[in-house]
């Protein structure tokens, strides 16, 4: 009988030390004392301690960031938790999964006090999230290779499919990784609906090199890292991104961004409709777009800051060109033909 | 009785709540969201479904077999034979167990492996060769030498007394290994996905797929209600086989390993660094690309942008142990229930436990996210990536313990009760002992897959916390020659730790077998 009273007492005093774990204070209205970004994990792995210092300062309010996975599944998670949110601002969303998001109606509609920096081609019509970031997705090319070889770097999607770059391109599949969703994408806008599976279907004649993530492509495709092909899908950050992270200090960038091809991918925020704080929950989101926020962005996360009064670093100046006229498609038509686009892709190029 | 009965419902009470809450009440509400919305007859979905779910079948099966058959030399050796280095040789054939499936995706596309099927077996049977090795030489290094003796003294051949003795024993603990491999390749998605494109899915990357790219969670839930019952029945057979096929026998308290001499010695060398020598290929690839010092010394500085590498194993370390001490009591708990008590409820009990392995990650990620909130709301809490580890764990404590427990005849027991013992002094006496052996087997298992887990993980909110895996996987997202050597550099770092971990906790089990 003694074992059994022993283990009783185990188990009570177990369920009180895990009642005990979560926060217990009850809810409240007006001014919080942590307010919530749900994120994807790479934008939460680099928040530091300084990333919201000033707005804490300013407001009294902490910043907790959770990291839901890659941006599809921090999404699903947002729609899926939308009675009981998991947070209170949703960062990170991009033009692929944003439809969803909305047509679930997890954000509530927040006119940022600082809209007016962002350009118009950026914004949501409707305010219901707000634009933080872009991200150009465009081929890069190997310096030295091009250099050695004498080839020109080529200057458009027509001229890729000439004999002389037969086996020299990787690019990523668009049914297993975001800069390869992108960059197919960018085919149907360039080259319309009804041409675009020509182009592909030249490039699969010319032996175009397609593999599941960025990771293979950049790493192990890629001329620079010993593999085969000097022209990769990437995006127009890597070359900075390359002077950043070198083994040695490097005075130029061994990359190159070809302007031909790119796709403009926009990041935004919103404020959940299931939180408490929403204006408070606005407040954090107008300070991600403040020039102080802004001016973080590209060193930590390898974006362009979609506030117009950020200056860039000198890295990104120096070594990297953002497209005049890249492509982007509207949410809707994403949303709506993303899953028969990429199976025509595949009946072309795996068929 | 009455006694025991109620110390009875105790010790199940603690295995079945933490399954019940933080596996089945999830796994149903998600499932349950998922099918509540269900509209079925979208074309091409079922031809699709049913080449994806062939696919996941065979390639499973084979990988399963060529498993084995790749790891027979070693385990044979390990088993038998005692040999300087062979402590170390377990521990190494470990690593490839724990490193990250897009480090070794990345090495095997290095060594010329295409998108392909072979590349997928090959990157199966490198991953799940420690399985084996690990889960038949606990058995095997201890089957009483004397049995094999007289069925050679009555003139059988070794490979009679292999046939007719030595495997039929064995069984268990190859059934065991059989539907960890089984379960593992079943749900297998970074090798397949890397190493085999888009044209060769699995359920769970079809799963991921529908879910997480194309919203589509009613067919997501319908492919994991498919995966769930592919794996249940798998397991549903299993366990009727374990148990019709278990035979009592007694177990010796330390192992029975024996020198090699003569031909055997080259046996042994030939099959130890023949196999070691296969499994380091691939890792010598990652080893090359780590080799400057300056990679090392920066996992060592802080970043800004990601931080100080090296403190990931530090988190890793703390969320390994809590994984491990959860997964090891609870496994224990419940693989005593489990051998305790036959029958249907004890069966259904075990496959429960087992189906996390099953699961697909996307699955157990989203189900903490719409379950867990209540009576706290653990979402967004550092807890659930331990205990995400632990679901994963719990199945290879349980089916390390279960076949030592079943092992321990029912008269050794009778005997210590008729001799006066209490339930809890028998249980004391005779199982606790075998069970913290078999127990520390689990526990080193669950350690090494809290190192390694990359995927459940993935799919749960938390606060930012990286571990070793996490951090591979963000340096290599980055450009720039030094975060690939980084990268290099902590998967290194991980195989060391993974070797050191599995060396001690051997070490401690054979040290206290020799206090027997």
């Amino acid at each position: 009988m003694r074992h059994t009273r022993q283990l009783t007492a185990l188990i009570v005093a177990l369920a009180i030390a895990v009642a005990g774990c979560g926060d217990g204070e009850p809810e409240q209205t007006g001014t919080p004392e942590t307010l919530t970004i749900l994120a994807h994990d790479s934008f939460a792995d680099a928040v530091n301690d300084e990333t919201f210092a000033t707005f804490m300062e300013e407001t009294g309010i902490a910043v907790e960031v959770l990291g839901g996975g890659d941006a599809g599944s921090m999404v699903n998670q947002a729609v899926l938790t939308k009675d009981n949110p998991l947070a209170d601002v949703l960062f990170g969303i991009d033009d692929t999964f944003l439809s969803r998001a909305i047509e679930e109606e997890i954000f509530v509609v927040h006119e940022s006090s600082l809209i007016d920096v962002v350009p118009e081609s950026l914004r949501e019509p409707e305010n219901r999230v707000t634009p933080i970031d872009y991200g150009d997705v465009c081929f890069n090319y190997d310096k030295e290779y091009f250099a050695d070889s004498g080839l020109d770097v080529p200057a458009d999607l027509d001229e890729l499919t000439a004999d002389r770059y037969a086996g020299l391109i990787t690019v990523e599949h668009p049914a297993t990784s975001s800069p390869g969703l992108a960059f197919m994408l960018a085919t149907i806008e360039q080259f319309g609906e009804d041409g675009w599976l020509d182009w592909w279907g030249e490039m699969k004649q010319s032996g175009i090199n397609v593999v599941s993530d960025w990771e293979t492509a950049y790493y192990t495709d890629f001329t620079r890292y010993g593999g085969e092909s000097p022209i990769v899908m990437s995006y127009a950050s890597s070359p900075p991104a390359e002077v950043i992270f070198a083994e040695e200090p490097l005075d130029e960038a061994p990359t190159g961004v070809i302007e031909a091809g790119c796709y403009r991918q926009t990041e935004y925020a919103g404020v959940l409709s299931g939180t408490d704080y929403t204006k408070s929950a606005g407040e954090l989101v107008d300070f991600m777009l403040s020039v102080e926020f802004q001016e973080r962005i590209p060193e930590t996360w390898f974006v362009f800051p979609a506030n117009q009064e950020a200056e860039l670093p000198q890295t990104f100046v120096e070594h990297t060109i953002i497209p005049d006229d890249p492509a982007d498609l509207a949410p809707e038509l994403i949303a709506e033909n993303r899953d028969a686009w990429i199976d025509e892709w595949i009946a072309v190029m795996e068929g | 009785m009455r006694r025991l009965r109620w110390g009875w419902v105790a010790v199940a009470a603690i295995p079945m709540v933490f399954i019940g809450y933080f596996f089945v009440y999830p796994l149903v509400r998600i499932l349950g969201l998922g099918l509540s919305e269900l509209s079925i007859g979208a074309s091409g979905v079922e031809e699709r479904l049913f080449r994806v779910g062939w696919f996941t079948v065979w390639q499973a099966v084979v990988s399963t077999i060529l498993t084995f058959l790749a790891a027979a030399p070693l385990t044979w050796a390990v088993s038998t034979f005692q040999f300087r280095g062979r402590r170390v040789a377990m521990a190494l054939a470990t690593v490839p167990f724990v490193m990250p499936t897009i480090v070794v995706g990345a090495a095997f596309v290095a060594l010329g492996f295409d998108e392909s099927v072979v590349a997928i077996l090959a990157a199966h049977v490198f991953f799940n060769v420690a399985v084996v090795v690990r889960t038949v030489s606990t058995l095997w290094s201890r089957i009483d030498p004397r049995i094999l003796d007289a069925g050679r003294v009555l003139g059988a051949s070794n490979w009679q007394v292999f046939r007719t003795l030595t495997l039929p024993l064995l069984r268990p603990a190859l059934a065991a290994a059989a539907s960890i491999v089984f379960l593992f390749t079943f749900t297998s998605f970074g090798v397949v996905l890397i190493l085999g494109g888009f044209q060769y899915a699995t359920l769970e990357v079809e799963i991921y797929r529908q879910a997480v790219d194309l919203f589509d969670l009613p067919l997501a839930a319908t492919l994991a209600v498919v995966q769930l019952v592919g794996v249940s029945g798998a397991l549903y057979w299993y366990s009727r086989y374990q148990e019709r096929t278990a035979v009592a026998w007694t177990l010796e308290r330390g192992t029975n390993l024996r020198r090699p001499r003569g031909r055997a010695k080259w046996g042994v060398a030939t099959a130890v660094i023949g196999s070691l020598g296969l499994l380091a290929i691939p890792l010598g690839v990652l080893v090359g690309r780590s080799l400057s010092a300056s990679f090392y010394r920066d996992l060592f500085s802080d970043d800004r942008v990601i931080g100080t590498p090296i403190a990931s194993v530090g988190n890793s370390l703390l969320f390994a142990i809590i994984a491990m001490v959860l997964a090891t009591s609870i496994g224990v708990l419940a693989a005593t229930v489990i051998t305790e008590r036959s029958g249907s409820l004890s069966r259904w009990f075990d496959l429960t436990l087992m189906l996390p392995l099953g699961t697909s990650a996307v699955t157990i990620g989203f189900g903490f996210m719409v379950a867990l909130d209540w009576p706290v709301d653990l979402r967004g809490s550092y807890w659930l990536v331990p205990i995400a580890h632990a679901l994963v764990a719990i199945p290879f404590v349980v089916r390390s313990t279960v076949p030592t427990l079943r092992s321990v005849p029912a008269e050794t027991r009778e005997a210590a009760a008729v001799l006066g013992a209490s339930p809890f002094r028998v249980w004391r006496e005779v199982d606790l002992p075998l069970i913290t052996r078999a127990g520390l087997i689990g526990a080193g298992f669950a350690f090494v897959i809290s190192l390694g887990e990359f995927g459940a993980t993935s799919f749960i909110a938390r606060p930012n916390t990286a571990t070793i895996p996490t951090m591979i996987f963000r340096l290599l997202g980055q450009p720039g020659a030094s975060s690939l050597g980084m990268a290099m550099a902590l998967s290194v770092v991980l195989a060391a730790l993974t070797a050191g971990v599995v060396l001690t906790i051997d070490r401690a089990r054979f040290g206290e077998l020799g206090s027997f």
